[in-house]
This record gives C-alpha cells, structure tokens and sequence, in this order.
C-alpha cells in the first residue's frame, strides 16, 4: 500500500539522516586527516589516530575514574533511594508529604545548576579535585525515590505482612520483599542514571582539576580545545572512544532497555 | 541486580571513597605541581615532562609534577578555582598568559617574581624587554617570560609562484596584502569551496590578532600602563578594524563571519588559504605539515611594523613555603636558561626569550638551516605589549564581542568600538584612583 | 480497663518506633538534599544580594543593586532571549520528532531495529562528544554539511561563525541528541495501548490520521507532559555544547543562561552576579513547570 511505502521511505530517510554525523566520525576516525574529508572509498584504513589520541591524555585513567565515579554514585543512589522511597512509600508520619515535595524540587532544581555554591561546599570538605566530589551531589536523587516510591506503592501490602509476622525487621522487609519485586525499575533507573553520569560534563569540570580525578567527558574537553591546531580525525577518535562502552551497552542490551522502560510503567 | 553484583558495586565505591586519588604522594622531594596549557601543535605534554625529569634527575630534592590543564583560559580557570577550594591539590606554580597578571593579582595568589629572585636584577634583565613589559606592574615583575610569541605572516611559496607573485618575498604593507591577496583568491564558481588569499583567524580571542592591525595603523597600547583604561575607540583602532572587515567584506579576499583559529593552520595545508596570521607558537608544527615551500615574514607595516607580544610566562602562587619559593626559582631559572630556552624555541617555534638564547651554538645552528625561525625574534624590535587590564577576562571578552559584531557585520566598526570603550569604562572605573 | 491499659503503651511505643524508624530510612537522602540543593539554593539566593568578595574588599549588603544590573545588562537580556529562543526551537522539535520516530517505529516496517538504534544512539554520546563531531560537520568548506550543500549546487556556509545561524547550529546539536531519548518513552507508552482500542476505531471506519488524533494522541498525554518537563529543563541546564561549539559567540548570539552563569562565576570571578543570575534561572524552571503542569497536566487522559 503506497500509504505503507510512504512511511517506510520516511523512517528509512530520517533514521540515515540520524546516524549520519556518527558514521562522518568513524570514518575520519580510521582515515588520516587528509583522506577524512574525501569519501574515497579506497583511502587506507588505519589506528593511528586512536593510537595518537591515547597517547596523548591518559584515557585509561579517565576510563578507570569514570567507570568507577559512576558505580559509586549509582550504589550510593539505589541504597540511599530505596531506603528513603519504602519510608516514603509504606510509613506515616508527621510532613511526610511536605517532605516529599520539597524532595520533588531537585527534579527542578539540579546540582548542575547550583554549581558555585556547591562547589564551595565541597571545597568546605575539603574534596575538591577528589572523585567523591564529582558523584556526591547526585547520591540523593530525586528521581530515583520517586519512581522507587511509585513501585513500593504497588507492592500488595500482604508480602510485607507475610514477612514482619515471620519477624523481619524493616530493612529485612526491604531487601527480602519489595527490592526483588522493583528489580525492572532498579535496570531502568540504573541505565538512566549511568548514562546520565557517565555523559555529566559541567559539574565534574568545576570540581576537578587533575588528571588524577579527571572524567572522560572533561578529559575529552581539555584534550580537544582549540588552540591547538586541530586534528579532526584524532578528535573524532577521542570522541568515539569515550563513547565507545555505553555505546556498546546500548547496542547489546537494547531490547532490555527498551523492555525495562516499558515495564517501569512510566505513565 | 543480583546481590552479588550489588556487593561487588559496593565494594568497589567503598574503594573508590578511600583512594587518595588526585591526593599527592609525600615523599623526600618537595613537590611542586605546575598547571600548563598547550596552546599550539605538537608533543608539548611529552616535552614538558621531559624537562621536568631532565630537571629532577639533576635537582633530585625536587620535583616538578607538570599537569595538562587545557587551553590557556582554561588553565587560569583552574589554577584560581583550585586556588580558592583550597586542597591538596592546588597548583604552585602555573604557566599562564603574561597578560593574565592583573587577574592573578587581584586575587591575591601571587608571589612576585623580583621576591623570588630576591633582586637579582641581571637575571631579571636578561630577557627581552619586550616580554618584560607584559610581566610588570605596581613597579615590581610578578611572572617569568617562558613561551612567548608573536603573531607572524606565513605564505604558501608554491601558491604564491602559481599566481605569478614573487615566491620569496612576503607583502611588504597593507596595500600589498591585499593585492596579493587579490591575485590569491580563487573561486572556483559563484556557489563552490572558494581558495582564499589570507586568513586572519578570529574566532576565541580575536583581540590578539587584531592588536597586530591596531599596531600598525599607530594604535601603539590598546590599555594603559597600569591597566585602567582602554584606548578601544581611538580613530586608529577604529582604522585598523575597517581595514580587517573590508579584507572579508569589501575586498572578498578573506572568508566573512568568524575565522576558526584552530583550523586554519589545517586550511593553510590545504591551500585553502595562500597566507595566514597566526603564532610563530604554530612554527614547529606547520614545519612537519605543510606539504609545499612557505615562507614567514613579519606582519605588513602601515604607519609602521608591529606586533603584539604573546604567550604564557611562569606564575608562582603564595601557596609556597620558603623551599618551595627556592626550589620554584631554581626550576625556573633553569627552564629558561639559554640552553633550555633554545632548545624548546626549537622544538615549538616559540621565541627564545632572551639574547644569550639564541646566541647558543644549537639555536644559531638551527635559524642558519631554518630561517623562518628568527622572524618572530627580528620583529620583537617593533613589538608593543598585549592588551592587559584589570578584570582582564571581562574587558577582553567586551573588546572580543565587538570584533566579533564588526567582522560578522552586525554592527559598523566605529559604533561596535565605541560600544566596547564605554563598556570597558564602566568595568574598570572602580580600578581607577 | 485493665485490659485496654497495658495494649496502649505499646501502641503507643510501635508508633513512635514507626517513626523513628521512618525519619532514620529517610536521614542520608534528606542530609544530602539539604546539603546540596536545599542549603545551595537559600544561600544562593543570599548571595545575591551581597556583593562580590574581592581580595582588597570583602562583601557587603547591596540589596538588589546584582539585578538592577542585570536589568540594565545587554548581555543578560540577549542571553535571555537566546534561552526562551532556544528552548522555542528545540523542545517542539524533539518532542514532535519523538513522536514520529515512536509511530515509525512501532508501524513494523522492516528495519525498525536499526532505525530504533539510529535514533537512540546519539543519546548514549556524551554531549561534549556529539558536540566535537558536530564541529567538524559545521566547518566552512571540508566539513560534512558544506560538502553535502556543495554536492546539491548550494553554496556553502559559515554555520557557527555567523551571529544569524550560530543559535540555531547549535539548536540542531540538541534536538539531534534528545528526539531519540523520548522517543523510547513514547515507544514504551505507545506499546501499552491496547490493540483493542485501534481495532474498534477502525471497525468504525475511522481513517489512520483520526484514529491517531483522537484515540492515541489522548493517551500520550501523561508520557508527553513527562516529556515536556525534561525538555523544558533540558533546554535551561544543558551547556555542554556551548564549550565545544561556539563558546557563546559570536558576539553572545548563541549565549545561554547557565553558560553566562559559567563566565561569570569561573571567568570574570563575580560570584554575585553569578548567584543572582542563577535565581532568574531557578525562577524560570519553577514558573515553567507550573505552567505545564496546570496547562498539559489538565488535558491529560489517565487511564
């Protein structure tokens, strides 16, 4: 049917459109300079820019305190999440709402945004330049107890019963009933959170100085300022390397982050 | 998640919260962390952690630990923020732009270079008075010349032969710039890549360049002595901005709109430009690179030769003890002996920055082989300071935004200078006695 | 009454265990909101109104002298303007085109499977990555967009270099990198529609654009309002492109308020300026969310 083809041609059209900028950056990633901005299809393959560009900052550190930096802040959130969400979700006391709301103002109000003042608070810890500081804005997040929240609300309140009659405590009841029961949440947060921090760029450039706590993202910035002289293909190199294991994730575990959005339930 | 995942994640963020990481290592050696920027092609990161092992393993009481920092803003960004966090890991020294002094000073970090020196004047004065002007103020030198440069003119020799001009002689003035650039320009029709004459780039911090032009038309200082007032709109200024304008929009010989600086060293390869302006910083890098003969000169005179002084000199921050304030000197004094100054004026194409420098037998031996390289030295005899203020980030972006309006058209040269000038008034008015 | 007595201490005592126990689950995420969003944005708010510490002259009270000068400020309305533009630009483009690839995709033509990843990916880039690569698509002459416009017959142009396309070069970077995002989130929405209720429409007769506007658009609302709320805050908190692309410039024309912020706190030092340009942000985000919750949010169908 012409209306089918329409719509085939039209998604065809508007994904190449999409991948295009992607497939320009590999492409002078593997050509040197010179044959970058010709489309020869015969111009020789070749490493060394990747080579050039690990070679000239220490990617792998910024590879060892990226990965690490977003692990801990991911644990530090699901632990600190799932605590405050079960007390959100299942017991009442006096400005529980309130609470909540004035919680609900970090979805507004990002650390991002309150970089000076929170970079003076860091500095007060003495954590400046340390990659503690990088995650520690971010361990409280907003985003992750709501949706935790919503997912505890809809535990049937006869699981948790079950087990205080069995005599469990609350963080027993937490762990043994309603995490397990949240899991899909838990990968979906977890993905966003970790695509979120691995990419988080303003905040880690205040907060770090030295390669030492340096993360890929500022890494990538610091490596590629201008003036230098630019080399596109070793820039394209770096870029693509940086992106390279989320990108790779993705690709792998594209139909669980697609499921697990879907079973979020996100209305 | 798995529970095992969970406590393996756990462990390694406990791991992560005790790691001392960016914390430094307290070992005999006093340690002395030093921001830099690379602000021109090459292995400069490789270089300078050269000379910092080449200068341990003589000096082993010390250590110089060079950290990359990005570009020269950035640099300073970093330096002050750490500065002011306070933590283990702020810098002692820096190499930051000369005009960056007043910044620096300002807030209070500094520890003065004739201090260091304890008036040892005869070190002092033996750098070129032309990169001393930018490292002074309040009649004391706060900052030690180390990579400094001037603007230069280099031309495409193959290109220049093709267009019938003479391959070895470089446009003498204004007027013949823009002849040649005439000729130069080729267009290859109404709608395709066009091959331009020059290219003086302008995007970041075209003031620099432009000072070039400003020099040239008369305009000696763009900024008083101690930094208070700006002369943005005098009629020489103003002249040399037109001149800079019509090149793109009257003229056709230059590409209109904002000049990317760092890709047009890449369009000079290509032949997409004949001529450029740009650091002799870039010599060394457009040596390797350009695939045919070029030549560099000094910048086409008008009243008369100039050029701008640039680059980064050596900071000291009061964050020092009085080791460290000695090991600092003695690193210093030993970077920027003739050997060390020669040798990395070689190896980058920054300007040697003092006489006994290039009196060395290496670097006499190189500019006898390579000529190009005593351009930027020759023409330090017309050169004038950069443009250095108070609140220097803030003056200079104002001052950058109106070359920015002008050269893309927004607004008329003179009505985007006076602009600048009476922005830069009300920003350093506070500064004044 | 002897009975009754002994239970009420106890209940007594469970409830306030309750509690306590409640306020201890809650302490670390309430310590660490106070610390870093709450306490920031109260003494931001303070610092605004103090003037900037320097090092001959420590701050003192000026009241609202920052946001006379803001007022007064070309820049800050230019940056402004730059914002409400930007924010104009790219929220209904991104979320219009999450929307279409969503349908697309879910219309099972053969190659969704790729097209869903070539939508998605640039999601996955950090912001100063796309960004650089974008930068070498946007150079004059041998960057991907010119050649392309060159291989057409158009002639060429300087995309950052030119005040009246540089906003909008970096508009495209942004829609580029979030229409694929939300796409996953309309995708999920779409997905949970009940078949049943397209298949009714259509036993009526009704055409594939009605069944669309009528049955399925209704039924996106929530996922859209959640949308729009990302969008919205996405467009005032994300910079990361601005260091790579275009630096503000030229001549301010693709400034944007949290990167003037940035400039201002990190380049020229004035921290009260800074604090009280950041409250104009923070009151921007505020009022736009209440307008979209009041405004969308009452449109939306739950189900």
């Amino acid at each position: 049917m012409n209306g089918s083809r329409l719509l085939a041609v039209a998604m065809w059209l508007l994904a190449a459109l999409w991948i295009m900028p992607l497939l320009f950056a590999l492409w002078a990633a593997f050509h040197s300079f010179a044959d970058a901005t010709h489309f020869n299809p015969l111009a020789p393959l070749t490493l060394d820019n990747f080579v050039r560009a690990w070679n000239a900052a220490p990617f792998a550190r910024y590879f060892l305190n990226t990965f690490l930096m977003v692990s801990m802040t991911l644990v530090a959130q699901l632990v600190i999440g799932s605590l405050a969400a079960y007390a959100f979700a299942r017991y009442r006391f006096a400005g529980r709402n309130l609470l909540f709301s004035l919680i609900l103002i970090q979805l507004l109000v990002m650390p991002n945004m309150l970089i000076v003042e929170n970079y003076r608070t860091v500095a007060q810890l003495g954590l400046v330049d340390h990659l503690l500081a990088v995650g520690l804005p971010y361990f409280a997040s907003a985003f992750g107890i709501f949706l935790l929240r919503q997912t505890f609300m809809s535990v049937p309140k006869a699981l948790e019963e079950a087990a205080r009659i069995e005599g469990a405590g609350p963080l027993a009841v937490l762990w043994h009933v309603y995490l397990p029961l949240a899991r899909p949440v838990l990968v979906a947060y977890g993905l966003v959170s970790v695509s979120y921090h691995w990419n988080d760029f303003l905040w880690p450039l205040v907060v770090t100085n030295t390669p030492g706590s340096r993360v890929l993202t500022v890494g990538l910035q610091v490596f590629s300022t201008s003036d230098q002289g630019v080399d596109w293909s070793v820039i394209s190199a770096a870029a693509l390397m940086t992106s390279a294991p989320l990108l790779a994730a993705f690709l792998i575990f594209q139909r669980q982050f697609v499921q697990s959005f879907m079973r979020a339930g996100i209305r | 998640m798995q529970r095992r995942d969970f406590l393996k994640l756990s462990a390694a963020s406990a791991l992560t919260a005790a790691l001392p990481i960016g914390g430094a290592h307290a070992a005999d050696a006093i340690e002395l962390p030093m921001y830099y920027p690379v602000a021109v092609g090459g292995p400069i990161a490789k270089i300078m952690d050269g000379y910092a092992a080449a200068f341990h393993q003589a000096n082993p009481d010390v250590r110089i630990r060079p950290i990359y920092t990005g570009s020269y803003q950035d640099t300073t960004i970093k330096a002050l923020t750490a500065l002011r966090g306070g933590g283990n890991s702020a810098p002692k020294m820096a190499v930051a732009l000369a005009v960056d002094i007043f910044t620096y000073y300002d807030q209070n970090v500094l520890v003065a270079a004739d201090d260091l020196a304890k008036g040892d004047k005869a070190w002092l004065d033996g750098f070129y008075p032309a990169f001393l002007a930018n490292s002074r103020m309040a009649d004391k030198t706060w900052s030690v010349p180390f990579q400094r440069s001037t603007p230069v003119l280099y031309w495409n020799k193959a290109a220049f032969k093709a267009a019938g001009l003479d391959p070895e002689r470089a446009p003498a003035d204004w007027n013949e710039m823009q002849d040649y650039a005439r000729r130069l320009t080729r267009a290859h029709n109404a709608k395709s890549i066009t091959d331009w004459g020059v290219q003086i780039p302008s995007s970041g911090f075209p003031y620099w360049l432009f000072q070039g032009l400003a020099i040239e038309n008369g305009q000696a200082r763009l900024a008083s002595v101690d930094g208070t007032a700006t002369h943005f709109d005098s009629p020489e200024t103003i002249g040399a901005l037109e001149y800079m304008v019509g090149l793109a929009r009257k003229n056709g010989v230059m590409p209109s709109g904002i000049i990317n600086w760092g890709t047009t060293p890449q369009d000079f390869f290509k032949g997409r430009c004949a001529m450029m302006w740009t650091t002799t910083g870039n010599l060394t890098n457009v040596r390797k690179h350009a695939p045919f003969p070029f030549g560099v000169g000094m910048l086409p005179k008008h009243k008369r030769y100039g050029a701008p002084t640039g680059g980064g000199n050596l900071y000291v921050f009061n964050n020092t003890t009085t080791e460290e304030r000695a090991a600092a000197l003695r690193f210093i004094r030993w970077v920027t002996a003739p050997e060390q100054a020669a040798d990395w004026g070689m190896q980058t194409g920054y300007v040697a920055t003092s006489p006994a420098a290039w009196n060395t037998g290496a670097l006499k031996k190189y500019v006898a082989g390579f000529p190009q390289a005593a351009v930027a030295r020759d023409q330090l005899q017309y050169a004038e300071p950069e443009l250095s203020t108070h609140e220097n980030q803030r003056v200079t972006k104002v001052f950058n935004d109106a070359l920015e309006a002008a050269l893309t058209g927004q607004k008329s040269s003179a009505a985007a200078l006076h602009e600048a000038q009476s922005k830069a008034d009300a920003i350093l008015r506070r500064y004044r006695a | 009454m002897a009975a009754i007595a002994p239970v009420l201490p106890r209940a007594k005592a469970l409830y306030l265990g309750d509690h306590l126990v409640a306020w201890l689950l809650i302490a670390p995420a309430l310590l660490l909101f106070v610390a870093f969003t709450l306490y920031p944005a109260a003494a931001t708010l303070l610092q605004s109104l103090y003037s900037t510490p320097m090092a001959h002259r420590p701050a003192h009270f000026v009241g609202l002298a920052h946001f006379q000068q803001m007022l007064g400020d070309p820049v800050f309305r230019q940056v402004l303007g730059n914002n409400l533009l930007y924010a104009a630009g790219s929220i209904p483009a991104s979320v219009a085109l999450a929307l279409l690839m969503a349908l697309l995709v879910d219309a099972r033509i053969p190659g969704r499977g790729f097209a869903r990843m070539a939508f998605f990916t640039p999601t996955v880039l950090p912001l100063i990555a796309a960004a650089n690569i974008w930068l070498f698509f946007y150079t004059p002459g041998y960057g991907l967009l010119d050649q392309l416009l060159h291989a057409f017959g158009f002639a060429g142009h300087n995309w950052l270099g030119t005040p009246s396309t540089a906003l909008w070069a970096v508009t495209a970077v942004a829609v580029w990198k979030q229409a694929g995002f939300f796409m996953i989130f309309y995708l999920a929405a779409l997905q949970q529609i009940p078949p049943s209720l397209r298949e009714a429409a259509a036993v009526e007769g009704a055409s594939r654009w009605h069944t669309f506007r009528r049955v399925v658009l209704p039924l996106l609302g929530p996922t859209t309002l959640f949308v729009l709320v990302n969008a919205v805050i996405g467009a005032f908190s994300l910079v990361d492109s601005l260091f790579v692309l275009t630096q503000g410039g030229p001549d301010n024309t693709s400034n944007l308020l949290l990167y003037y912020i940035f400039q201002n706190a990190f380049q020229f030092w004035d921290t009260g300026y800074a604090a009280a340009l950041t409250v104009v942000l923070i009151l921007i985000l505020a009022a736009a969310s209440l307008l979209q919750f009041l405004f969308v949010g009452r449109r939306t169908h739950y189900q």
